[in-house]
């Protein structure tokens, strides 16, 4: 990464976008680096796979930007970065349970079991338990 | 609030700023780490508006995502619309037909106007000149009649669709802009006679909150907060999308990368912008407004980065498709939250007051920083 930023042929000194995307059935977050090069005007996606349990090699010290973007990658997605000098929550409370960006954490889900919580009836709005959009290895129904 | 003894005899004072103070500009708080009258650290508290917006990005079909976008910059919402409807587009390999690209062009750089009002506003008010907020709206209010009259909103406007634009521009638009056009720039002159040569606004904002053109790239600032600083960027010019490659105008630039030469930058852009509203109007061509789509919009398998200058700064939508009609990422890049970033540095070393000029200065807006 250094390199990248540092070397003559690139000169990526702006790093525009870091984030992930949850790939379940592979158990894996692809983290996306998007740089930016103002010599070459020009973009740069950098895409790396890990697995969920492994930390990650934070670069801000390659570039300061990426510590509040980590720190959100952290609090949707629960991706630890190795060498952050500040990893905390961003965005939700620190006593949050749960990763809401994972594919695992279904919305529908969430309110079902909200109702039955809180209000202690079953909620009458429709959730596809079946036919989830983004079937995950790990995705409970709600009756289980 | 608590305190600390420090080595030399001084006590170090935590102070709490906001969440509900009015100079924050919504729900963020700052915890400032005080020497005295002197910052020595800020540290931001942010997330009180969150809403989710990046997930409802995936439990909502493309379409209906757009007005959902809406709602994260409402001051700038045509802007966030022109991005997401981009890059859908790009994704699609359709483009919008050249009488919807003109008539985004007009509305997003009207929308980068009523924007930079609001912050000049705002930004006055703070720093204690109140006569400017009366200015700014006024004109900003005729603004806001041309959306209202056009898409009947006039903050969250949905003004476009993914393959063009919904409405047709409605009976004496143009003249009504026009008209609004031609007395607009002796406007901004009266602002600045107002403010530019004023002592108290110098002293206020000159040589507060600098940072180095090195600095500003390294922690992300984009938009008018890294031209304040001397780079010649904007991706309008670099990386033109809708029309823009058809129309002339300036990028202005700061030197000292201080609030005030922040400021000078954005009453630039207002002129620069209207001189693009300007041209738009007098050519927008005749033809359909939507491209040849089909109802259900499927992306192809794949992903796309699309970014473009919204008044805040860059706004990139990172989208994972995967062949559905949900999309299975949708990451937006807000630039207010990485500009936020900055307050940390640029804030240390100045008096409490000048926290909330350089607050005003970044021109955040909480719902895009909390999404």
């Amino acid at each position: 990464m250094t390199f990248l930023r540092d070397a003559s042929i690139g000169q990526f000194t702006y790093l525009a976008d870091e984030t992930a995307v949850h790939w379940p059935k592979t158990e894996e977050f692809e983290l996306v680096y998007i740089l930016y090069s103002f010599e070459k005007n020009q973009y740069l996606r950098i895409k790396t796979r890990t697995k969920e349990w492994e930390a990650v090699q934070s670069v801000v010290s390659v570039w300061g930007t990426a510590n509040w973007l980590e720190r959100e990658i952290y609090d949707m997605f629960g991706i630890k970065f190795s060498g952050h000098p500040d990893l905390r929550r961003i965005l939700l409370p620190e006593d949050w349970v749960g990763f809401p960006l994972r594919k695992d954490y279904d919305l529908r889900l969430q309110d079902v079991e909200w109702v039955r919580k809180h209000l202690g009836i079953e909620s009458g709005q429709k959730y596809y338990v079946g036919e989830a959009r983004h079937e995950s290895p790990d995705y409970i129904t709600p009756t289980d | 609030m608590s305190t600390k003894e420090t080595l030399f005899d001084a006590s170090e004072l935590t102070v709490s700023m906001g969440p509900q103070h009015p100079s924050t500009h919504g729900v963020l708080q700052v915890k400032l780490k005080l020497d005295g009258e002197r910052v020595i650290d800020a540290e931001c508290v942010i997330g009180y508006l969150h809403r989710g917006v990046e997930k409802l990005g995936e439990n909502q079909t493309y379409g209906q995502f757009v007005p959902t976008l809406d709602r994260m910059d409402y001051i700038a919402a045509v802007s966030n619309c022109l991005g997401y409807c981009e890059a859908i587009e790009k994704m699609l390999g359709i483009t919008a037909p050249p009488r919807a690209q003109y008539i985004r062009v007009l509305m997003t750089e009207l929308n980068r106007i009523t924007s930079h009002l609001l912050w000049l506003g705002t930004h006055a008010l703070d720093i204690g000149a109140m006569t400017v907020f009366l200015y700014a709206f006024r004109e900003r209010e005729e603004i806001l009649k041309i959306f209202e009259n056009y898409c009947g909103a006039r903050l969250t406007t949905h003004m476009f669709r993914i393959g063009g634009t919904q409405y047709e521009l409605y009976e004496g638009f143009e003249d009504q802009v026009r008209t609004f056009i031609k007395d607009f720039p002796k406007k901004v002159d009266e602002y600045e006679t107002l403010l530019t040569q004023n002592r108290i606004w110098i002293g206020r904002t000159r040589g507060v909150g600098a940072i180095t053109a090195k600095a500003a790239i390294d922690i992300g600032l984009t938009g008018p907060a890294l031209r304040g600083s001397g780079v010649n960027w904007d991706i309008r010019k670099a990386k033109p999308y809708a029309v823009y490659s058809d129309f002339e105008f300036d990028i202005p630039t700061g030197s000292t990368g201080d609030t005030y030469d922040r400021y000078m930058v954005r009453m630039e852009e207002m002129r620069q912008s209207a001189r693009i509203v300007s041209q738009a109007v007098e050519k927008i061509p005749a033809g359909p407004l939507m491209a040849k789509l089909s109802k259900i919009i499927k992306p192809p398998v794949g992903d796309i980065y699309h970014s473009i200058e919204s008044p805040k700064g860059e706004l990139g939508y990172y989208i994972v498709s995967d062949g559905s009609t949900m999309a299975y990422r949708a990451r937006v890049r807000p630039p207010s939250f990485v500009n936020l970033q900055a307050l940390k540095q640029m804030v240390a070393g100045h008096m409490v007051a000048d926290v909330v000029a350089v607050i005003g200065t970044l021109d955040i807006v909480l719902g895009e920083i909390d999404r």
